[in-house]
This record gives C-alpha cells, structure tokens and sequence, in this order.
C-alpha cells in the first residue's frame, strides 16, 4: 500500500476545486469581455460609487471588531476566573447561538428593530420615543457584532486559561499591583488571542453581504453587496472578479499579520 | 464583593444580548396574531403550517442530505489524505496544509464566487449536485484540521510492530492506528456536517433556481417579508442545536489509551 497514492484523490480534489476556481477568479478579473488583459477589473475600485461601499464595509468592520474585542476581552477574563467545573458549562452558553443558523440570528434582530417590531411596541406601550435604527448603519454595526462576537471569545478565552498562575502570582509577588500586572503581564501574553479573534471577525465582517441586505434594507452598500450584485444581478463576473482581487488582497494583508504573529499556531477556534 | 457583582451583572448583559433576540423568536413562534407588534394568544398553528409548507420542508431535506453526503465523503477524502500528508517531506507537507487552509482563510464570498466560475466554465448544471461539490470542498479542511493533531501524536513503533507479528498494512491500519485517530475523524466528521448545515454563502453562489437549502430559503423568505412560520423553525433549530450540544458535552468522555494487555 503505497501512501503517496494516498493523497491522489485529495489532491486532485484540492487542484480542481480550490486552486483552479481561485486562477479562474484571477483569470476574470484580469481580463475583459472579449478576454483581452486588462487592468480595469481593478483600477474599478477607484471609482465613486464603488470606493465608497469598501471605504464603507472597512469603517463598518473595523468599529464592529473594536467592538467586539471590547466586549469579548471582559467577558473571556471573568469566564477565565469562575471555577473549573462551571466554566466549560458557561463558554458552551456563550457559544451556543453561534451553533443557530447565521441568517435566523439575524432575522431576529430584524423582527427586534423593525419600526413596527418588538422593541419599539415595548417602548411605545411605555410611551418612549420609538428607536429609530433599522436600515441604518448602526444597525449593521450590531448584526456584525451579535454575529462574530463569539469568534472573539472563543479565541482570546483560549490563550488566557493557558496562562500559568504562577506568572501572575509571581508579578504579584514582585510588587506590582493588579492593574501592572494585567498590563505588563496578560495583556501581552494575550496577544496572540486577540489577533487570532481579530482576523476572525474582521474578514467575515468586512466581505458581509448578508446582513447589510438584511439589517439595512438595501440601503447600506458594503463592498460584499457591490460584488455579489455583479454576480447575481448584472452578470458582470470580469468586474465582481476584479473587485473580489482587491478583497483578497485585505484578506492576505490580514493573515500575513496573523501568521507573523501567531508563528506556533497555537490560538486556533478548534 | 463589588467585583463579583459586576462581573455577575456584565456576564448578564451579555447574555441577554446573546439570548433576547433568540428569545423573542421563540415567544413569536407560539404567537397567535400575524403582526409582531401584539400577543394574540397562544397557538401552534404557525408549527403545523411549517410542517404543510412543502418547500420548506424539501429545502430541510436537501440541507440534511448535503450534510451527510459532504460530511462523510470530506470525512472519507480527509482521512486519507492525513495519512499520506504525514508521510510527506517537510516542504511537501507545508504546501499541502497550505492549500488546505485556503478556504478557512479565504472570505466566503471569494470561495463561492470562485466555485461559481469553475462550474459556469464547465458547463454544469447549478442544483443538487454542485451544491454538494462545493460543501465537500470547504468541508474537508476542517476533517484535515481535526485529524491532523491526532496523526502527529501516533507511535509510528505501534504500526510497525503490528507489521512484524504478522498483521497485513490494512489489518495493521485498522487495529491499530484507526482506533487512535476516531476521535479526530469523529470531531472532523461532526464540524463538517454542522458546517454544512450552517451554510449560507457558498451555496447561495453555487445553488441553481428552484434548489433550496434552509439557509437560502430563509434568506429568500426574509426578502419577501417575514413569515411567522420562519419564527417556528427557528424554534425547532434552537431545540435541536441545545440538544446535540447537551448530548456532545455529556456524552462518556474519550476512554484513555489501554494498556496493551488486548492479544491481536
């Protein structure tokens, strides 16, 4: 039984499906209708219209990835301190609605802040002013962060419980106060974490279609609507390929800091 | 004592964060009025309306199949590709599990775009079948991922003395290094078929007219306007997710490694 026969279907698999499909996408967006070389697939981004929905999904996605790693850090340190036999019962809560399907989570947040939904027949049977957020980026900005939130958890909860004690202790030992022990001793030793849960929520957060569609009713154009439209709607594919190049290119700029990084793999969601 | 009362209260927020649009759903679902705005009572006509519409209940038995059919054959193509990767040189081996991470890495977008184009090229038909080509192809890097680890952890000596006393390369392979790696190929087989199930993007591209998965049902659904039956199934996919969860996390755990008392 000879193993490098082994890997024949894997390989042809990998070949036919990942890297052939990835040079057709290359093979579009460089090329024009009639399949002539050319640049404007990409130079395109440049244009109004277009700059404007990326410059629009990297504000979005970067305010949402602060948000979260605000919001996750907390919550990862005091998951971290209960003990031993609560907390694998309570990081299962908290990523549990990650297990429910992505576009349910979101409807459900659509049902919350429609002008008619829950939350504003609460506020008016309280005679509150109504909440004025659907369809707008805000309430893009909270899909994204109810959405990816637990990719910022799981990731930085992980790096925290493998910090030994005794280094903490020992800080203590030496003098330092608790707020000089987070800052010099877990916050850097947590680092790998947080890019690990950065480059989870961002990636998806800035390449979103999905809830842009949904959370701001057509009205909110992020760099995924724009590509996804060529794709399914204008039948542009040399355009929405171009635009895809210059995704990827945000993508890789992303993982070539995760992987300068996080050199050992250590930090990964599985 | 302050301390643990903001920490009891900031594990709260969150958790009503996470859980009161989950929450709501639910509630909605047993809500006898077409608009969301008032309580009309309670009721379960909205579960037996689920259970009359025929699309969705096609588009739920396309989304079990897909994740069956892709899990096993990811698990299945993984699996044999773990044992050779591991045989592999160093350099080879890199550039293997290079390529195996680029659709984890890769947007989601990209890759379904991606998929699009190779199969609009070729001619296929956009339906059953090029959903599942493509659930396969996302599905086998998180099989590789979970084996992987297993794999480096074998005693090559086990399989080699299997070798000596007699056993042929297969009987060698299946007494004694497949009952090693099973838990790696269980987790890898199990995330694959969850992945599946919770796919939205890849299948929008790759899916033809008419060919639905819940995913995409759901997102045509929500376009169109809410339907309170979309509130049920969200509460029966809520049920059935805590469940598997319960019965994963407290299911026996993994039996230590024997002594080798066991005569081949």
């Amino acid at each position: 039984m000879s193993k490098k026969l082994l890997s024949v279907p894997y390989l042809f698999w990998s070949a036919l499906f990942i890297i052939v499909p990835l040079l057709m996408v290359f093979y579009y967006g460089l090329t024009d209708k009639s399949g002539a070389f050319t640049l404007a697939n990409i130079a395109a981004i440049a244009s109004p219209e277009h700059s404007k929905a990326l410059w629009a999904a990297v504000r979005l996605s970067l305010i949402s990835t602060v948000i979260c790693l605000l919001l996750a850090y907390p919550l990862a340190m005091i998951l971290c301190n209960m003990k031993v036999n609560h907390s694998s019962f309570t990081v299962v809560i908290f990523i549990l609605p990650m297990w429910m399907n992505f576009l349910l989570r979101t409807l459900a947040w659509q049902s919350l802040l429609e002008k008619t939904g829950v939350i504003n027949s609460i506020l008016g049977a309280l005679h509150l002013p109504p909440l004025q957020i659907i369809n707008t980026s805000n309430a893009v900005i909270l899909g994204m962060v109810y959405n990816f939130l637990p990719f910022m958890v799981l990731p930085i909860y992980n790096v925290l419980v493998k910090i030994d004690a005794n280094i903490t202790n020992a800080a203590r030992d030496l003098g330092a106060n608790e707020v000089q022990t987070f800052f010099k001793v877990i916050l850097p030793l947590s680092v790998p974490g947080m890019i690990s849960g950065i480059t989870m929520v961002f990636v998806p957060a800035l390449t979103t279609f999905v809830i842009s569609n949904i959370l701001g009713g057509g009205k909110i154009l992020l760099i995924g609507n724009v590509i996804e439209q060529e794709f399914t709607q204008a039948y542009n594919w040399n355009l929405g390929s171009g635009l895809s190049i210059v995704l990827m290119l945000f993508i890789i700029f992303n993982m070539v800091i995760t992987a300068v990084t996080d050199k050992d793999g250590e930090v990964s969601i599985l | 004592m302050i301390r643990q009362i903001l920490r009891k209260t900031y594990i709260a927020l969150i958790f009503i964060f996470l859980y009161a649009p989950i929450a709501t759903l639910v509630v909605l679902s047993f809500n006898n009025s077409k608009t969301r705005a008032k309580w009309g009572g309670f009721t379960l006509k909205w579960y037996q309306e689920l259970f009359q519409n025929e699309e969705i209940m096609q588009a739920l038995w396309n989304t079990l199949a897909i994740a069956s059919i892709s899990a096993v054959t990811a698990t299945l193509i993984g699996t044999i590709a773990c044992i050779s990767i591991q045989s592999m040189k160093k350099r080879n081996r890199a550039i293997v599990m290079g390529i195996t991470n680029i659709p984890m890495l890769n947007a989601e977008i990209v890759t379904g775009i991606s998929l699009m184009l190779l199969f609009i090229s070729v001619g296929a038909h956009f339906g059953f079948t090029t959903i599942l080509l493509s659930h396969i192809t996302f599905n086998i890097p998180y099989v590789i991922l979970n084996v992987m680890p297993r794999m480096k952890q074998l005693n090559p000596s086990t399989y080699e003395s299997a070798l000596d006393l007699g056993a042929s390369p297969l009987q060698a392979f299946f007494k004694i290094t497949f009952p090693d790696l099973l838990p790696g190929i269980l987790s890898g087989f199990l995330m694959a078929f969850t992945m599946s199930l919770d796919d939205f993007i890849i299948t929008y591209f790759t899916k033809g007219p008419g060919v639905h998965t819940l995913s995409t049902k759901i997102y045509t659904e929500v376009r169109k306007g809410i339907k309170p039956e979309m509130y049920s199934l969200s509460t029966i996919i809520f049920v059935t997710v805590i469940i598997l969860l319960l019965l994963v996390n407290y299911s026996p755990k993994e039996k230590k490694p024997k002594t080798q008392s066991k005569k081949g």
